[in-house]
């Protein structure tokens, strides 16, 4: 096997330096009842040439979005990533090293997370952020639990534009340990709705911006609100390549900020790995869940980075800690950090406005193709309400080779949103692309 | 040689060191460590507007955004060449498995195949949206369900929840299904979770997370559970017990059947954590031990890489009393083909909820099931093996010199030392771990489990060679002769070689600075 370097001349060694005359000898403890003799059912060891076809086999029955039209979004999409993100994060020392317990051999990883924690602060408009979670939908729920620690209240309002799926997963976490949670009415446009939601026994106010119809909200009038009431505001954001145009988070009041950080460096990969980037203000510092990496000096006084404030995590406080999480998203905070590198400030502006042209001169054309384009203002994504139901529209793009969008009712069954259609306009979308669309829409959606 | 040569150039000459130049004090002028370049931040760059990329830079009209338009974005870019310096640079500063063995205990650090990279990044497999028409992503539904049934088959388990993208977010799973599974049959009222002392953090944290109250249980003199001291507080009030298994003493629980038949009979349900799977896999069911839960770490047992922490991957098997409430989604294999059940109505299952925006990790099952087809059946039964014949050569080879706090019979997969061979050196555990990193390797997992007092756990996993692990063991002997020959500096000071000196974590925690500015 091309993986185990023992020979049997060196199993028979270490045998006999162990003093047993068989590895079964170092399984006694595994009680009779339980130990395998019979052949399991499963394939023998494979060579690399037979593993890679059957792998190339499954991968042959998808439809790749890079073949097709593509205008798939609702909190994953698919822009380009720069060549040298990928070759970067194959490099061993990347790769196959682990959480920087050893700092003194870990500053590679350590000042890329720091700068990892840099970028998401100042992209989220907040003053610290963590060195990552799970994606944004676990960031989303991992906030709704900090907000409850620190207002010690125990109601989240979770927005109507905020995506089912984080929705769903916010109540499952929250309903576990006995977090209520008000959800308001599906909508496009809900600021009002949310606002009325408010009172004194809530903890916080979710709310997604763009939210998942692609509407982007000035969400400063919630956060006055919410923290007049005495509660937290997170803001939510599936879509970070919208934080290049659209007003931080943190200049709109937020208090925590959860994000879907996938759009910069991290591939679709069919919903993960991806990367949740979690900002607070600073005097939440001591709630946030997950690891932080700080600056400090070593013995020579040089510059250095550490993992720190860990009396919060589980390794150390067990039952008290402020979260569960261990292993976070290491090597895709770390794509995340070349590609924003790569981007910069202009790079992220000019893409973003991009986006934004793409996006709007495809719901221009939907629009002049009698289409009722329903999101007020957005960003790269707008929904459209089909005179006839989405989910088979879909399918029918799909046999055509158009990949046309997410119908709403693929995230939830919501009375009255079953013609909506979500379309998600990024820079890999050809002007073609669009016109496809458009005249693929006007065949199957009528 | 003749009278000129020293002034000939002296390029494609043999150099050797000149034994009369005391080396050891020199500095650099500028303070640089030769080819290993101190990097500064990205955001000490004096200009921000340079850029890795060539998109145009159009003029939009964005009426519809007015008064949402940020102007305040101020983040460094770099071209591409600095950007291969800057990263390649702090590469270099990193220890990895692929650099020597990386002995951690209880994170099985072992090799991670270059195939299963190759695979994920197919772009069938690495390029699909989740949210595409199912229709048209039939092989990633059937690659889960291929996965699925190698990770029942090998645990000998009816089910599995795939979503939970780490070991931790396993654990979280798991519990939230016993609890589902206690209040649909109106025992709702069970508060407690039983942990061992010996436990990983993440096992209170995560049962004190979904809101149970958390009691240990004593472990015996050879480092396993305490059946009496568990059966004592096994009552109507407990919901669970988390057990791993092999435990992270890196003992087998020989009682685990009993451990499963007690909780049981108590109306509890067994979670087993899996982080030390690799130890079994291919020999030991954990569904022939009675096990109601177990996750099993993706990035540990099959191989996935670690990637300076994570992404992981944590899916959870599940037995026939846990399986109906599985966190939704949940693909089944139909009449024309996969299917992806996403809602509540499209199941008739009882579900507990979902653990995330999507189908969990399939960058992570892409290389698991790559690794499961390389090694077959017979592979991974041999990778157990291997895995256990290098702890116990390095248990075997290092009694003698430092001290076992566990000595009798075989340990598993990784072997446990203890500090009591320290005592009267001036020297610790940690400047222990802290001088190995002088000699090339990385420091095992230390002060963990918190049951052993100055514990040093070494997991070698089976992809080391007997020549790296005899480098290994003598590294250690030589160390410990040091230490016990009174030479404290080598371990006060330590490291002396490594991109950084001990750095100052106090002061870091003391006034957090955690971010440029």
């Amino acid at each position: 096997m091309r993986y185990l370097p023992l020979s049997s001349g060196d199993r028979a060694a270490m045998l006999e330096k162990i003093g047993v005359d068989s590895v079964d000898a170092l399984f006694v403890d595994v009680p009779p009842s339980a130990r395998r003799t019979g052949t399991v059912d499963l394939p023998k060891v494979a060579g690399e040439l037979e593993v890679e076809a059957q792998l190339t086999a499954f991968a042959d029955q998808n439809l790749s979005p890079a073949k097709v039209p593509f205008f798939v979004g609702a909190g994953a999409y698919r822009h380009h990533i720069p060549a040298t993100v990928d070759h970067i994060i194959q490099r061993s020392e990347f790769l196959t090293s682990y959480t920087p317990y050893q700092p003194e051999i870990a500053q590679g990883t350590l000042q890329v997370l720091f700068e990892f924690q840099s970028q998401v602060a100042r992209l989220t408009g907040m003053p610290v952020a963590n060195a990552s979670l799970y994606d944004g939908s676990t960031a989303a729920a991992e906030s709704v639990l900090m907000a409850t620690r620190v207002t010690k209240r125990n109601k989240a309002v979770l927005s109507g534009g905020l995506h089912p799926h984080y929705r769903e997963t916010v109540e499952t976490l929250a309903h576990a340990v006995g977090i209520e949670t008000e959800a308001c009415a599906v909508a496009v446009d809900d600021e009002a709705d949310v606002l009325k939601h408010i009172d004194a026994n809530t903890a916080c106010v979710v709310v997604q911006t763009p939210n998942v119809f692609g509407t982007a909200t000035d969400v400063s009038e919630i956060a006055k609100a919410a923290q007049a009431a005495g509660a937290l505001l997170i803001v939510v954001v599936t879509e970070v390549m919208s934080l290049g145009l659209l007003k931080s988070p943190g200049e709109m009041g937020a208090d925590v900020v959860a994000v879907e950080g996938q759009s910069i460096g991290v591939p679709l990969s069919y919903g993960g790995p991806y990367v949740g980037l979690f900002a607070a203000k600073e005097k939440y510092l001591r709630q946030l869940p997950g690891r932080l990496c700080g600056e400090t000096v070593d013995a020579d006084g040089e510059r250095g980075f550490v993992l720190t404030l860990s009396t919060r995590e589980q390794h150390i406080r067990r039952d008290k800690a402020t979260s569960n999480i261990c292993t976070n998203s290491g090597l895709c905070a770390l794509a995340f950090s070349i590609h924003m590198s790569l981007l910069g400030q202009e790079g992220l502006k000019r893409v973003a406005k991009i986006n934004y042209a793409k996006a709007h001169k495809a719901k221009d054309e939907l629009a002049a193709a009698g289409f009722d384009v329903v999101t007020p203002r957005f960003f790269n994504e707008f929904t459209v309400k089909l005179p006839v139901a989405a989910l088979p529209v879909v399918e029918a793009l799909a046999a055509k080779n158009v990949l046309g969008g997410v119908p709403f009712a693929r995230l939830q069954d919501a009375p009255g949103f079953e013609n909506h259609l979500i379309v998600a306009v990024t820079e890999t979308v050809s002007d073609s692309d669009i016109a496809t669309l458009v005249s693929a829409l006007k065949e199957v959606a009528r | 040689m003749n009278a000129e040569s020293p002034k000939m150039n002296t390029v494609g000459r043999p150099s050797a060191p000149e034994l009369a130049v005391e080396t050891t004090s020199f500095k650099s002028l500028l303070g640089g460590r030769g080819l290993l370049q101190s990097e500064k931040l990205i955001f000490e760059k004096d200009d921000y507007s340079r850029t890795g990329v060539d998109f145009a830079d159009i003029e939009i009209d964005a009426a519809d955004l007015d008064g949402l338009l940020r102007d305040d974005l101020s983040l460094p870019g770099l071209t591409e060449p600095e950007a291969m310096r800057h990263y390649v640079r702090l590469s270099q500063k990193n220890h990895a498995i692929d650099l020597a063995l990386y002995p951690l205990g209880s994170c099985t650090m072992k090799h991670n195949p270059r195939l299963n990279e190759k695979m994920a990044r197919l772009p069938g497999l690495g390029d699909i949206h989740p949210l595409q028409p199912v229709s048209t992503v039939q092989g990633a539904l059937a690659l889960i369900d291929s996965l699925s049934h190698w990770l029942k088959t090998l645990t000998g388990m009816p089910a599995v929840a795939v979503t939970p993208k780490a070991g931790a977010h396993g654990e979280l799973c798991g519990l939230l299904a016993i609890k589902a599974a206690h209040e649909a049959k109106g025992q709702g009222h069970r508060r407690t979770v039983l942990v061992p002392t010996s436990a990983h953090g993440t096992n209170p944290a995560t049962a004190a997370f979904v809101g149970y109250t958390v009691k240990e249980v004593a472990q015996t003199a050879d480092g396993r559970v305490d059946v009496a001291d568990l059966a004592s507080k096994l009552g109507p009030d407990v919901a669970a017990i988390m057990v791993t298994n092999p435990n992270t003493c890196g003992l087998f629980e020989r009682d685990v059947v009993e451990i499963a038949r007690l909780t049981h009979e108590a109306g509890a349900y067994f979670y087993c954590d899996g982080a030390n799977f690799n130890a079994i896999v291919g020999r030991v069911r954990p569904g022939d031990l009675g096990v109601d839960a177990m996750h099993i770490n993706l990035h540990k047992t099959f191989s996935t890489p670690h990637g300076g922490g994570g992404p992981g991957a944590g899916p959870v098997v599940l037995s026939e009393a846990l399986a109906p409430y599985a966190p939704k989604p949940w693909v089944v294999a139909g009449g024309a083909g996969f299917q992806m059940l996403e809602h509540d109505e499209a199941s008739s299952s009882a579900n507990f909820g979902r653990m995330c925006a999507f189908h969990g990790q399939m960058g992570m099952f892409i290389r698991a099931l790559t690794y499961m087809l390389s090694h077959g059946a017979d592979g991974l039964k041999q990778v157990a093996e291997d895995a256990v014949l290098n702890a116990n050569y390095i248990k075997a080879s290092l009694q003698d010199v430092m001290s076992v706090p566990f000595p009798d019979g075989p340990c598993m997969h990784e072997a446990l030392f203890d500090d009591r061979w320290l005592e009267g050196t001036d020297v610790t555990t940690l400047d222990f771990a802290k001088a190995m990193i002088d000699e090339g390797f990385h420091p095992m997992t230390m002060y963990f489990p918190l049951v052993v007092h100055g514990a040093m756990l070494i997991e070698p996993t089976e992809t080391e060679s007997k020549d790296e692990l005899d480098g290994f063991i003598a590294v250690l002997c030589a160390l410990a002769g040091a230490a016990k020959a009174g030479d404290v500096a080598r371990f006060k000071g330590a490291p002396y070689l490594a991109p950084a000196k001990r750095l100052d974590e106090t002061r870091a925690a003391r006034a957090p600075r955690l971010s440029y500015s």
